[in-house]
């Protein structure tokens, strides 16, 4: 859970924040702090799937599963554990 | 909706000779209605024989595109010319860039499909807005996927090239007419940075960016447009599929978008507005919020190149 959140905050501050974490925590939403668009949704889901061989499917693309470190971190615990 | 004053039509002129200091303008006819209300409003500023106008269709446009574009040159009397830019678009590889990426979601569009963009999740909400490519093959079946992201960046930025040569062809009658460029931007698609930069986000003066498209359809009446354009649905034609606004960027009809843009910016309660639009209050609520995100993800577009230092002798 750990090594998940510290990847997609990397990636996250990286990509989007020009490498200035600020004052993002694990729990802030991507949406409400400006930090991801509709775009930016779809380069988080491509970094995911490359980086840890899932596809998120369509009907997975919500906030509930990419809105913030650890909402993704806990979509990928749970999708990560699930048998292929 | 409030109806317009007439007196909202009359300063192109003034702006045309003391501000542009050209003699003339020149625009782009689609055949659609923001274009035909826009040229009606350059004729009546500054008369038909100093608006030119220009039909610029390629392999993907409609032919009633091109048709009713001259119809329109030829109620106002103006001039017009087709410059067809199929030509332009094969020498930038815009054709073959496009059908390769599309060919990345689906490995057998070819030759006599037809396809298009459309967006996904905007109509509800809770979720993020996609995109997704419709392909139709020669029979009529369609096929639709999501677009990973670097085959939806590579259609946007390909199919931008359309935008962007029409407006170097408009520019290029402008500086040998000496004219200016009148861009046609509605307000929904001003506000909500609907438009290429560079492209048809380019011009020199933009009648009617003030105006909601309903407020346009009122213009078109007060006009006398023809009756066949005032009656066309919206179409962005930029893809060989027809495609609606709609389907593309916006969450509703425009005639919900004018409401629900209207509302919020007279600080209507959203109550209110869904009433007038036939939406449900939380649909409103989601249209704003959407509102507010395309306003801040488009910014950029609005935005003149940022300097490191200004520049105080150049007023921008």
């Amino acid at each position: 859970m750990t090594d998940y959140k510290q990847n997609i905050r990397k990636f996250v501050v990286d990509n989007f924040l020009f490498g200035q974490a600020g004052n993002l925590k694990d729990e802030t939403s991507f949406l409400d702090g400006g930090i991801i668009d509709s775009t930016g949704v779809l380069e988080l889901a491509m970094h995911i799937e490359t980086t840890y061989g899932i596809k998120v499917k369509d009907d997975e693309l919500v906030p509930e599963n990419l809105d913030s470190i650890n909402a993704i971190a806990a979509f990928l615990e749970k999708k990560l554990a699930a048998p292929k | 909706m409030p109806w317009l004053k007439p007196s909202a039509l009359q300063s192109d002129s003034d702006i045309l000779s003391r501000e542009l200091k050209r003699r003339g303008l020149v625009l782009g006819l689609s055949g659609g209605i923001d274009s035909s209300v826009t040229a009606a409003l350059a004729v009546r500023a500054v008369g038909k024989e100093r608006v030119f106008g220009i039909l610029m269709p390629e392999r993907h446009s409609h032919s009633e595109s091109r048709v009713l574009g001259q119809l329109i040159a030829d109620w106002l009397g103006i001039t017009c010319v087709e410059e067809n830019i199929s030509g332009i678009l094969e020498a930038t590889g815009f054709y073959r860039r496009y059908d390769a990426a599309v060919r990345e979601v689906v490995p057998e569009y070819a030759a006599g499909w037809l396809s298009k963009i459309v967006i996904e999740g905007i109509a509800s909400g809770g979720s993020y807005t996609t995109f997704a490519i419709v392909a139709q093959d020669p029979s009529g079946h369609t096929v639709r996927k999501r677009l990973p992201l670097n085959a939806y960046l590579e259609i946007v930025a390909a199919t931008n090239f359309k935008q962007r040569t029409r407006k170097m062809i408009e520019y290029y009658h402008a500086d040998r007419l000496n004219y200016a460029v009148a861009g046609t931007p509605n307000r929904l698609e001003y506000d909500q940075g609907f438009f290429v930069k560079g492209g048809d986000g380019l011009a020199d003066i933009k009648p009617i960016a003030h105006l909601y498209k309903t407020q346009v359809y009122q213009l078109a009446d007060h006009q006398g447009v023809p009756d066949i354009v005032r009656r066309r649905p919206p179409t962005t034609d930029t893809y060989s599929m027809a495609q609606g606004q709609d389907e593309f960027y916006f969450a509703v009809p425009y005639e919900q978008m004018d409401l629900c843009l209207y509302g919020k910016n007279h600080g209507l309660d959203a109550g209110v507005v869904a009433e007038a639009a036939g939406l449900l209050r939380e649909k409103v609520e989601f249209i704003w919020e959407d509102i507010d995100r395309k306003r801040a993800t488009t910014r950029y577009l609005h935005l003149p190149p940022l300097l490191m230092v200004e520049v105080p002798e150049v007023k921008r």
